[in-house]
Formats: C-alpha cells, structure tokens, sequence
C-alpha cells in the first residue's frame, strides 16, 4: 500500500510549479481547492447567520412587545402578520428555523467546514484535502441543503414550526399544525442532505489528518486546531447517522403511515390509525446526535481560542496534552449524556441518575480547558488583536454559560427550570455565543490567509468585539432570571400569566440589547467585505505564528506551497521559548516556526 | 532505555510523511464510512429492540410468520432465510477471494470471483423480495380488534393454526361494485378482505373446533413462550371485539400481530436490501473495470478491495438483523 500513498504525493508534487488554467467555474464555482472550499463554506455560513440572527430579532420583539403592531413584520411576514402583528404559526416557524439555521448551517457547517478546510492541509501541511472532489460534493451539498431549508420559508403552509427539535406528534402529523405540513417535509429533506454532507466533509478532515500530515508533523506535534478539527469530525461520523436514522423513521411515520414514533393519537376527535410507538424513542434518537452536536459545535470554537489565544499571549498554551485529552474525553463523554435533555420526558428515573452522573463528569475536561486557557493568559505578553479579544470573550461566555450546565444537568435541579428561558440562556451562553466569538476570533485571525494577505480593520473589530461582549451578556444574562422566575420557552406570549407581567421590563431590555447586537454585526459584515476588496495587505506571518499556513505564499496557488513541502521539527508553541542564558532560540524572534529544526543544546518543551 | 527505543518507533509510525494505518486514503475513507452507516443501522436496530422490548408479551414469534419456502406447501420455519443468508455469506467468501486474486495480479479469477458475488448479492435480493411479497400476502389471515390487536384461529382438534377459508361462511350480500362508469372515475376500487366480519363470526359461531388465538404470549406456566388459546366460549366473546378483517401485512395492519413487527421489518430489511442492491451495482461497475482492465493498467486491484469492505459490512449487518429478525 505504501507506494500507493508516494503515487499520491508525487500527483500532488507535479501540481506545483505549472498553474492550470482555470475558468471562473473551476476557481470560484466548483473549486476543488480546499482555500476557496472553506471560503464557500464561510460566506454560505454567514449569510445563513444573517437569516438566522434577524429571524431571532422578529421574535425577540414580538416577545418584548406582545402582539404589537410592526411595519416590520408585515413587510417581512406578509400574510403571516396581519396588520403588522405577527401570527403565532409563524413565531413557532421563526424560532424553529432560528434553531436550525444557527445550530447546524452556521455552527456546523460554517464553522467547522470553514476552518476544518482552511486549516487541516494548510497546518498538517498537506497540498490539498485527501480528495478534493468528495470536499467539492460537500459543499455543494451543504449548498443544496441550505437552499432546502430556505425554500421551505416561502410555501404556502409555512415552514417548520415544531421547534429544531421537531419531536413528534407534533412534527409528524401534517395536520398537527399548518407548519408539519409540506413546511416539515422539507426540513426532514434538507437535514438528509445536510447529513450527506457532513458525512463527506468529516470523512475528507479525518483522513487528511491521519494520512496526510508532512514529515515530522506526528499527532503531538499537531496544534490543538487541528486536534479539535479532527474529534469533530470523528463525533459528527459517529452522531449525525443516528439523527438520519430518526430522521427516517419520522418521513416514514409522517408519509406512509407507520407507527415508529405515534400511539393513540385522537384529532378534532377522530381517532388515528397509529398504534404502538412511542415519542420518547425519537428523544433518545435524536438526542444521540443532538448532544454530541454541541460539541460539534464547541470543539472547533475551542481549537480556535486555544491556537489564537497561544499566538497572542506569545506563550506555549498551557498543558497542551492535558488539552488533548480533555478533548476526546468531552468527545467520548458527549455520546452518553444525551439523556440529560430527556428528564422530563417520561424516562426512567432511574435512568435520569446515571445520566446525571456522566454529564457531570463534562465538567472535569472543560475546567481543565478553561484553566488551561486562563494560565495560558496569566503573565503572557498580551496582544490584544481582535482575534484575541474574541478568545478571551470566548473563554468568559464559555464559563458563564458552562456553571449553569451543572445545574441543568442534575435531574433533580433541572426539574425547577427545565424548559424556561434558564434552558434557552444557558445553551446560547455556553454553545451558541461561544461558538460565534470562537467563529469570530478565525475568522479575524485566519482573514490574511483566506484573502491572500489582506487584513480586517482592527479598530472596527474592536467596535464590534466590544458591542458584541457587552450586548450578549446583556441579552443573556437577564434571561437566566426570567428563566429562574418560571417563564416557559417557546411561548409566543406570555400575557396569559399575570405573574409574568413584571418581567415584560427584562423583556424589552433583552430585545433592545439584541437589536443593538445585531446591529453591530452589520459593522463585521462591512468590515468583512470591505477588506476582502480594499483590506491592507499584511506581512505573511501578520500574527509572528509558528505553525505551518503562515509559510505559505500570500498569493493562493493550488497545492499551498511553491517548493517542497516543508518538513517539522518541533510542536506548534515555541513562543517566548529562551535558552540556558535567557536568550531567545532566534534571536530577537520570540517565537519559533515550526519548520526550523531543534538547536542542539535545546530543550524540546512537552515532549 | 526501552521505553526510549519504543517513542521511537512510535513517533516513526505517527510521526508524518507517510500513512501510519498502512492503508491509502480512499480506504480510510470507506473504513469510516461504514462506521458512521453502522451507527444508522444502529438506530434502527436499538429502535427495533426498544419497541420490541415494550411488547415483549407480545411480540409476534419469528418462527410462526417465517415458514414457506417457494413452489412447496406446508410449515417450514425459517429454513428460506437460513438459504438466503447462506447465499449472502458464500457471496462474502468470494469476495474475499476475488480481492485476494486482485492482490496476486490474476484478473480472469478476479473476474470470475466478482461474478459470483454478483450472482449470490442478486439471489439474495431476489430472495428478500420473494420473502416480503409472502410477507405481504399473508398466511392464514386474522381478524384485528377495535384495540388493534390480532386474533388468529386455531383448529382446537389439531392445535395447527386454521385460515379464514377454513371456516368462515359465506353469507349472501349485495354490494355494489365500484366501476369507472358509477362512481369517481380515477380511483379504483380499494382493496377487499376475502371475507367480511360478519362471515368469519357466523363461521366460528357454525365450527366447534375453530378457537381464537390472541398475542399474548404466555410468561409462565406448561405453554411458556406460546401465544394464549381462548376456550371456545371466550372465542366467541372474543370476537365481538373484531373490526376488521386483516390478511397479509402492510404497513398499517399486520396479521401476524403486532404492526410495528411489520413496520420494522419492511423498514431495516428494507433498507438493507437497498445497500445490498446498491452494493450489486458497485460491484458489477467494479467487475466491467476489471474486465476492461482499467485495474491492471493501474496497476493494483484497491477498487476491489474497497468495494470488499462495503460487501462484507453488508453482510455483517445481515447477521446482526437475521439474529434479531428471526433467529431471538
């Protein structure tokens, strides 16, 4: 077999050197270059975010203002907000599709497929993906699958609306309500294809890691981007064909009459044919993948923060096999856990026990990450890049939404505020804000190698790291008291309840702070596009890292480097590293690339 | 000192530069494609236990619903299945002689080995489809009650089971037949049960040897493990609660008892019929490239090998769903 793997290498040796002549198809449409993959990847990605974070606006305001009339809406809405007022059909759609957009078409597949592409052949230091043509299918499909989902927004009956969970009944019966009509079909479709492609691209990281990593490169001496990449994908291989699993049997169940998931079931009292099933079967179906899939979603986040953190704080990250470990320890653990989501669904008892106890056991591999990140921090010589700022953002919303996973993850505690605003407060705090500012903090960090050299506006990032710090906080942190105060998820309005009246304050505090979020991602955006066309153009290595993509030429070329690929001779963080006499390896160069070979009289660091 | 010497070694094998699994990435990929697909056959099946386990009492018994073999009459359990998977096995062996011949360079056996790995993957979808359209027709026909459950029928003399034809009388009725020309032209008529309820009651109430059998199966006792027979009185009771009269199996009722037996089935053999009907189509566009030998210019048989390894995954599940199908 191993004169199969030189023919390889020397397919991708021979593409140096000549430049094929390339269309605009083959450079920008179907690109099998893995550069401009990850840049699909992330611009698809932040356009679905778009969608995603203004869905949640809409909602965030009919929950401040209940049942106000909004020009807004009924531009946006049309017929689903008459007079401006928005229908409750399409504030269960809204949030639904809130759900799965930014879980799994922005924090899946925009972040991870973004970086996961960019990172792995340029920092192993490979020429490409393993297969190029498999990572092209990926995208696409992953293009196929956003297209889906965004189609069902614009049929008749209104897209999904059984929350991104789409636990059945509710989800399997067209006439449960008008969104699991058509609206559910579509969404079952698009996450099949959604899948597919997840699969390719999880298949295309975890193979390139393994086979592809340049000589010297062994598994210790990978950055930690590149460890996350790869659990990642391992978990995604191993969670997303259970949600396909469930997600067939509920098409069956919902177009052809079976009765995997339904029993007993009574409509505008008629009764229907289904017998047998039961819904808590879909729960531990889903949530098989549903909670290895927020790790799919924080991992990469961490890797980011950990790389990014270690270049700006120009020190070795701290304890990096400790991190390592902690890493497939959070990736073993998430795959039995998923029953924590379930103690209120009529699960055993007993059951909810020993899930208590393996989810707790989360916490040990995520403290040791977050001290490792604080002590990676701790007398570092501290460049505050904006990149930077998102890690340490990272590193503090991560905590903050991680304490109160203890308390939702004890059975007995979780059952005070499960399924209120504690819920909601808690997994955006510690999943979905953390994996933005992780998102964030590549994307600043990792521009100059996406768009040959160009560099963000470091001040406007600082505007919008500040405005984003402060204003999720602010709509998150209140949101664990309306949470605490009994205030259920998912309701349109709580109006009903005159016990939640005073809180309708907190409400409008959490939807202002939200607009003003939101709005200052417009300043990302522009800052974003502005700098892929107008953006200064850096040095090659802007950041003085020492991993591999930074040895490539600014300009992109087919198979990243010109000459040879370079070959490794020491782990990812010689940053600040002295010898004896306190002088540093290099002189007047605090870091050390990782292609420069190892002194004789030095000391390897962690090996 | 050892364990220095043993770093080494290590940090050759991971160290880069080369393939430290000793297997090409194409490989790889396809050894990690059939992991996250043996986790979807997982569902499935950790799905089929779950349900089967909250009917335990039950749950139809394999052995009374697999029991022909084509163009014989008769009780046969399980022995066309036992054939199957035989044929589904003998296919993987010749797989793995084809993809040994690839590796000794020796096209012809290669041809001839992923011959018959086509002929035995193309038997044994035959095969599954024969099984699913007896499945389908049905067997002896039961009367399903307003609960849902099934009432099969004994001959009380015997202890063998009795179908509907047996005993059920037929009672003379109009009934206007549904043509084109009389009611809504584009549909036809749906399809009738061979006999009405009230025929089947007025024929048990006629045959004092034909007892009802339920689901149940019996937990403790002499007939631990069979399903429960009614005395003759209680079949007469019995059957008041019927509603409909069920012959075959689809995916709604299922006269062999419990329907998620039937929606399971037709599911997980399903889709594992539609991996061993695609897995036919890899291997007979693998065996055209060997024959035009596209291998032997390239020089190695992998593409053999690859497809090797997803025949014999499907072949592994086979087992995993023969075992829990029809064998526990």
């Amino acid at each position: 077999m191993s004169e199969l793997g030189h023919g390889h290498e020397d397919e991708h040796g021979d593409d140096h050197g000549h430049h094929h002549k390339q269309t605009f198809i083959t450079k920008y449409i179907f690109s099998q270059d893995h550069k401009m993959i990850s840049k699909q990847y992330l611009i698809t990605g932040l356009i679905m975010g778009f969608i995603g974070i203004s869905m949640s606006l809409l909602f965030r305001m009919q929950l401040a203002w209940p049942g106000e009339s909004f020009g807004i809406f009924e531009t946006v809405l049309g017929k689903w907000a008459p007079d401006g007022v928005m229908d409750a059909d399409v504030y269960l759609a809204l949030v639904t599709i809130h759900g799965t957009i930014m879980v799994f078409f922005v924090l899946t597949a925009g972040l991870s497929g973004t970086f996961s592409n960019l990172l792995i052949p340029l920092q192993v230091g490979a020429r490409d993906m393993a297969s190029g043509f498999l990572n092209m299918v990926s995208y696409w499909l992953f293009f196929l699958s956003s297209i889906i989902m965004l189609s069902s927004l614009f049929i008749e009956s209104g897209p999904a609306s059984a929350g991104w969970t789409v636990y059945p009944p509710l989800s399997a019966l067209p006439m449960a309500q008008s969104g699991s009509g058509l609206g559910m079909t579509l969404w079952l479709v698009a996450m099949t294809v959604f899948i597919a492609s997840s699969l390719l691209g999880s298949l295309n990281y975890i193979v390139t890691v393994l086979n592809l990593r340049t000589q010297g490169m062994s598994m210790t001496r990978m950055p930690l981007t590149i460890w996350a990449f790869f659990v990642t994908a391992i978990i995604g291989v191993i969670s997303f064909p259970v949600l396909l699993s469930a997600g067939l049997l509920l098409l069956m169940d919902r177009s052809f009459g079976t009765s995997f998931f339904l029993s007993d079931i009574f409509i505008q009292g008629e009764v229907l044919h289904y017998q047998g099933g039961s819904p808590v079967l879909y729960e531990h179906l889903f949530w098989f993948l549903g909670h290895p899939e927020v790790y799919i979603v924080i991992l990469p986040a961490m890797g980011i923060v950990s790389e990014v953190m270690a270049v700006n704080a120009r020190k070795p990250i701290f304890g990096y096999r400790a991190m390592i470990a902690s890493i497939i320890a959070i990736a073993f653990l998430s795959t039995i856990v998923w029953g924590h989501h379930m103690f209120l669904s009529g699960m055993n008892p007993f059951l909810g026990s020993v899930f208590t106890f393996t989810t707790l056991l989360i916490a040990i591999p995520s403290a040791v990450k977050s001290f490792n990140w604080i002590t990676t921090l701790w007398k570092g010589n501290l460049q505050l890049n904006t990149g930077m700022l998102f890690s340490i953002g990272m590193v503090s919303t991560f905590i903050t939404g991680g304490l109160t996973g203890i308390i939702l993850g004890d059975s007995t505690l979780d059952i005070n505020v499960h399924d209120t605003y504690f819920v909601v407060a808690h997994f955006h705090l510690v999943m979905g804000i953390s994996a933005l500012y992780g998102l964030f903090a590549g994307v600043y960090h990792w521009f100059p190698k996406m768009f040959e050299g160009k560099m963000m506006n470091k001040n406007l990032g600082y505007v919008h790291f500040w405005i984003t710090a402060v204003g999720s906080y602010g709509i998150f942190f209140p949101m664990h008291f309306v949470g605490m105060a009994g205030v259920p998820r998912r309701y349109y309005e709580n109006t009903a309840f005159p016990m939640f009246d005073e809180l309708t304050d907190v409400q409008v505090l959490m939807t202002v702070f939200a607009l003003i979020t939101a709005g200052a991602q417009l300043i990302f955006a522009f800052n974003f596009v502005r700098s892929i066309f107008y953006g200064k153009v850096g040095p090659k290595n802007p950041w003085n890292a020492t991993t591999l993509e930074w040895t490539t030429e600014l300009k992109h070329i087919h198979g990243n480097w010109e000459g040879a690929i370079p070959h490794v001779y020491r782990w990812p963080y010689d940053y600040s590293k002295t010898d004896d006499n306190g002088e540093y390896i290099i002189a007047s160069q605090d870091f050390v690339p990782q292609t420069v070979p190892m002194k004789d009289d030095e000391e390897e660091l962690h090996h | 000192m050892d364990s220095t010497v043993t770093t080494g070694t290590n940090e050759k094998v991971w160290g880069g530069g080369n393939q430290p699994l000793n297997a090409s990435y194409g490989k790889l990929m396809m050894w990690f494609f059939l992991v996250s697909d043996a986790l979807t056959f997982s569902g499935f099946l950790a799905a089929y236990g779950f349900s089967r386990f909250k009917f335990i009492e039950s749950w139809p018994i394999a052995d009374e619903v697999f029991t022909h073999i084509p163009f014989f009459h008769g009780n046969y359990p399980m022995y066309y299945v036992a054939f199957m998977t035989f044929i589904l096995i003998m296919s993987s062996v010749t797989m793995v002689l084809a993809v040994d011949a690839g590796h000794k360079m020796k096209k012809n056996a290669v041809i001839w080995y992923l011959f018959l790995t086509v002929i035995g993957g193309a038997i044994f979808v035959g095969s599954q489809a024969w099984e699913w359209a007896t499945f389908i027709s049905g067997d002896h026909g039961a009367v399903e009650t307003r609960s849902g459950r099934i009432l099969q029928f004994v001959n009380a003399d015997t202890g063998e089971r009795a179908s509907l034809a047996d005993f059920a009388k037929t009672l003379p009725s109009e009934r206007t037949v549904h043509e084109n020309k009389n009611g809504l032209w584009f549909t036809a008529e749906g399809y009738m049960p061979s006999y009405s309820l009230a025929e089947i009651e007025a024929g048990l109430k006629e045959h004092s040897n034909i007892v009802i059998r339920t689901e149940d199966i019996h937990q403790e006792g002499e007939h631990m493990g069979h399903k429960t027979v009614l005395s003759r009185e209680a079949s007469l009771e019995k059957i008041k609660d019927g509603k409909y009269v069920v012959e075959g199996a689809n995916l709604i009722h299922n006269e062999y008892g419990n329907r998620l037996f039937a929606d399971f089935f037709f599911f997980i053999t399903g889709f594992h019929g539609f991996h061993v009907f695609s897995g036919v189509i890899f291997n007979l566009i693998i065996f055209f490239n060997v024959i035009l030998g596209t291998y032997e210019k390239r020089g190695h048989y992998e593409m053999v090998e690859k497809v090797g390894l997803y025949w014999h995954f499907v072949d592994l599940v086979w087992v995993f769903v023969f075992t829990f199908f029809y064998l526990v």
